[in-house]
């Protein structure tokens, strides 16, 4: 958060800086892996809010190691690829911070062991995912692809938040390691299905599965290094990887139910095969990556699935170490090539892959990591995509050769993989072949920086492929076990093998990837046709959600939003007052209704002769016979007279009922407003009648409504008091805590004093007001300008002396 | 009971001038819907008529058939700010008026002319 700071104090080094310290965090992570791979687990926890019995806690399982060094390892290559990919940017100190915002986010997520930390973090990884990508935020269609992502993967974060919370509920405890730790599995409670469905949405829409795939292609207008590292290689797998983790906690195993096993294997099969499919007919180099990755992300989420459906402890292993090898290969991979539509763009200012040709000879180490990283993706060895393929492969064929759904997967993963191939040659090598295309200026290899992160995870991948031994297996096993929930004691037993000479004698697995490999090939050469041929299959993806996202979202909430200001914000006074009377009518008349109403049927004129004087009589004919007068008098000054007699009225009413105080002070007010609004009343238009009948009558009918409630509102006031008045407490103590004779006068200066400093507070900010608009007149161009003269200002200098004399008054007001 | 009704009739008329478009009347119909807050507040806890709520000369506590101090105390704050309001919102009624050249609420809709 500091990166802006540091940035201006440290120029350029900034990125140097920032990498190193991810590096070091990363270099941590690493000096993990040979702890992690016994089987230990690292934790550390902060009572946070123990109330709720959220703790800050986080633990370090094979599982998040995996997820740990990817964000790191990786999140160090982009930090040096931004600091010059970005290097002109007025706004890099802004992207640092958000960008290390993000990493951090994500690192609490995949370390968080309490669910409600970890919904934190996952949020906040939606709010800086937001922010890099509306970084371009002069750019509209940058701000309307993050509010996109932002509304999905938010929307899917409170299913989640509700399907953890339920989650807490049923196991009674809010740490993923206790749950883990006793064995415990969901799918005894009664809770089970909604746990399992809120989950899941929450987890579908963070990693672009279908139907909530369409955000990611979307959030590609983000500045590369984003793209490459929160929509490849980290963010979109947070998904991935709460489905992981959960998997022994929710998959039902391989007796219980099975409905999370079939949505995950259908839900991913098909987010699979539709977004290879719609990548292969892009040709947008970033569209293509980005649909690729909603394959790739299919393809993960359906291995998640088969985990918990296989049928032995050892299957399952074998399982989920095909699907860690793969989330460690895709990482390699698609950062690295991610990297480098960056890096082309960057060179030759071209988007489209297919105008796009013999940069090979000019960006000779682009091409390099490019092409490992094409190769890797193909899933040809060594490297450690053919890995992650081959064990893919091998665990489907073994999974279910029986079960119609089993078979089904394997052929949709062989499709896919037949389009990855066509995929990764089109990004990967098609830029760096054939005739070097004309640009208006020479393309030339970038600086170190930008190639040097793809070069990285290239040999990454290549040195996992060969030497697996190195680092590969032991992070794949512990992140294996931990997803199939191997205990700590048979994790060197687990059959994780990714050896070359091992994967090389596997069959049928091998001849499947042999010929996807010569297919893709085939298709990448033929690629015009196929995009031919399927154009019309292009239709469909309109049929998805974001069809319904946009309905719902700007027909939906934004229509609603500007109906409802039309409706209540028209800028109009009387709407304004009718809508808040009718609103008072609609729900204390409900509420005094529901009261009973007993009040209701008394005999009023018998109640009102039996408790009435003379006097009380001929004082109230007299408000009643004024407030009418003032509503109904056509005259102006009648008007003003009207209302006076009101007062003056209420004031003697006050007499009669022992108030002499208040009757003291209403006197003094009436008049002073009678003066003022007499002052006043020459300088204004005459009332001439303006509104409608029907208005009127409306008007009417609301002012007699209100009316009414108040009666009965006074009358239930008066037949049922709830509780003692206090004023006992004001008899006994004025004289001996208060020292005065007058209780009303003790209990203002006194006992409410408080209320009175308020009191006074108003009385002088209404001064303040009065004077501002006697004295300051807008000029005519606008502005404000003070005429401190108090002569011959204009039409209101007489009137002056009559509103600074009511002021003075007010000092006069007992009160 | 009487003052029950009374409080229904300045409300009913209040209200009313709220809703007129001229701005004196909804001026008029403050002033009147401040006047029937106060008669609610003084009514509702049930009146006694009689004598004010003074101590007695020798006394240490009000003698027991009192009015109840509390409303008139609140009212007495209630009517001062009530002023405050009034002797504002004239003022601004004129302001508007000179500025705008019109006393129709239905005309004064924009916050730019």
């Amino acid at each position: 958060m500091l990166a802006p700071a540091v940035c201006r104090l440290a120029g350029r080094a900034t990125g140097y800086l920032l990498a190193a310290v991810v590096g070091v965090t990363a270099v941590y992570f690493a000096a993990q892996v040979p702890v992690i791979a016994q089987g230990q687990t690292l934790r550390q926890a902060i009572a946070w809010v123990p109330e709720l019995g959220v703790s800050l806690s986080f633990s370090l399982d094979g599982l998040s190691l995996l997820f740990a060094l990817l964000v790191t390892g990786v999140g160090l290559f982009i930090v040096l690829y931004a600091s010059s990919y970005l290097q002109d940017d007025a706004l890099l100190g802004r992207f640092y911070a958000y960008l290390m915002g993000f990493m951090a986010s994500m690192l609490g997520l995949v370390l968080a062991d309490n669910i409600l930390t970890l919904f934190i973090f996952w949020e906040l990884t939606s709010v800086t995912s937001y922010l890099l990508i509306g970084f371009d935020h002069k750019d509209a269609k940058a701000r309307k692809a993050a509010l996109q992502a932002l509304v999905v993967t938010g929307s899917g974060g409170l299913a989640l938040l509700a399907g953890l919370v339920l989650l807490q509920l049923a196991s009674g405890t809010g740490e993923l390691s206790s749950m883990l730790a006793s064995g415990f599995t969901a799918s005894g409670s009664e809770l089970y299905t909604p746990i399992v469905v809120l989950v899941l949405i929450g987890a579908f829409t963070k990693s672009a599965q279908i139907p909530f795939h369409f955000w990611l292609p979307g959030a590609m207008t983000a500045p590369s290094p984003v793209s490459a590292y929160l929509h490849s290689s980290t963010m979109v797998k947070a998904g991935v990887y709460l489905l992981a983790r959960l998997t022994p906690i929710l998959g039902g195993g391989s007796g219980g139910p099975q409905g999370w096993t079939i949505t995950l294997s259908v839900v991913g099969g098909l987010t699979m095969l539709w977004g290879a499919f719609v990548a292969s007919r892009q040709t947008h180099f970033k569209r293509v990556l980005a649909y690729s990755t909603v394959s790739s992300l299919g393809m993960m989420v359906m291995l998640i699935g088969a985990v918990s459906a296989a049928p032995v402890a050892g299957a399952a292993a074998a399982t989920a170490a095909g699907l860690a090898t793969y989330i460690l290969a895709h990482a390699c991979f698609k950062g690295a090539l991610f990297m480098v539509a960056g890096a082309v763009d960057h060179a030759v200012h071209l988007k489209d892959v297919e105008q796009v040709g013999g940069l090979g000879r000019v960006m000779p180490f682009t091409a390099a990591a490019a092409v490992t990283a094409t190769i890797s993706m193909m899933g040809v060895p060594p490297l450690l995509g053919f890995a992650a393929k081959e064990q893919v492969l091998v665990t489907m064929l073994a999974g279910g050769p029986g079960s119609m759904l089993g078979a089904v997967l394997v052929v949709a993963a062989a499709v896919a993989s037949v389009l990855t191939v066509l995929l990764a040659l089109l990004v990967g090598l098609k830029p760096f072949i054939g005739p070097l295309m004309s640009t208006s200026e020479p393309p030339h290899e970038g600086p170190v920086r930008l190639w040097l992160g793809p070069v990285a995870l290239g040999v990454a991948g290549l040195v996992a492929g060969i030497a697996p031994w190195l680092f590969a297996e032991p992070i794949v096993r512990a992140a294996a076990a931990a997803v199939a929930g191997v205990p700590r004691g048979e994790l060197a037993a687990m059959p994780v093998d990714l050896s070359l000479g091992h994967l090389l004698h596997l069959g049928p697995a091998l001849y499947i990837s042999l010929g996807a490999i010569a297919a893709g090939v085939g298709l990448f050469v033929l690629r015009a046709r196929w995009r031919a041929i399927t154009a019309p299959l292009d239709k469909l993806d309109w049929l998805t959600a974001e069809r319904a996202y946009e309905a719902i979202f700007h027909g939906g909430v934004l229509g609603l939003a500007s109906l409802s200001t039309r409706i209540f914000q028209n800028g109009s006074l009387r709407v304004y007052i009718r809508i808040v009377m009718l609103a008072v009518l609609a729900s204390a008349g409900l509420a005094l209704a529901g009261s009973g109403g007993a009040f209701l049927g008394r005999d009023l004129l018998g109640d009102v002769k039996a408790d009435t004087t003379m006097i009380e009589g001929v004082l109230v004919s007299l408000i009643i016979a004024g407030a009418v007068a003032a509503t109904l008098v056509g005259s102006r000054l009648a008007a003003i007279v009207a209302v006076g007699l009101v007062g003056y009225c209420i004031a003697l009413l006050f007499v009669v009922f022992g108030a002499p105080d208040v009757a003291m002070t209403q006197f003094a007010v009436e008049t002073l407003s009678v003066i003022i609004l007499l002052l006043v009343v020459f300088r204004l238009p005459r009332f001439n009648g303006k509104s409608s009948r029907p208005a009127r009558i409306f008007d009417a009918g609301i002012a007699i409504g209100v009316g009414v409630l108040m009666t009965g509102l006074v009358l239930a006031a008066q037949s049922n008091l709830a509780a003692q008045p206090i004023s006992h407490f004001f008899a006994e103590r004025s004289l001996t805590e208060g020292y005065g004779r007058n209780v009303v006068n003790v209990i203002l200066v006194d006992f409410r004093a408080l209320d009175t400093m308020g009191e006074i507070t108003v009385l002088g900010i209404a001064a303040v007001g009065i004077w501002t608009l006697l004295r300051i007149r807008p000029t005519r161009s606008g502005e404000i300008s003070a005429t401190a003269r108090r002569a011959g200002t204009g039409p209101g200098a007489g009137h002056d002396s009559g509103t600074a004399a009511a002021e003075d008054g007010k000092d006069g007001v007992p009160s | 009971m009487l003052l029950a009704i009374t409080v229904g009739v300045l409300f009913t008329a209040a209200v009313y001038l709220l809703l007129r478009r001229s701005l004196l009347k909804l001026v008029l119909g403050l002033v009147l819907i401040g006047h029937a807050a106060n008669l609610l507040i003084f009514s509702s806890v049930g009146v006694r008529r009689g004598r004010p709520p003074l101590i007695d000369e020798g006394q240490t506590a009000l003698a027991a058939p009192y009015t109840d101090p509390l409303p008139p105390a609140l009212i007495l704050t209630a009517i001062v700010i009530g002023f405050a309001v009034t002797a504002f919102a004239i003022v601004l009624l004129r302001r508007a008026y000179q500025e705008i050249g019109s006393d129709d609420l239905d005309d004064m809709r924009a916050t730019e002319q």
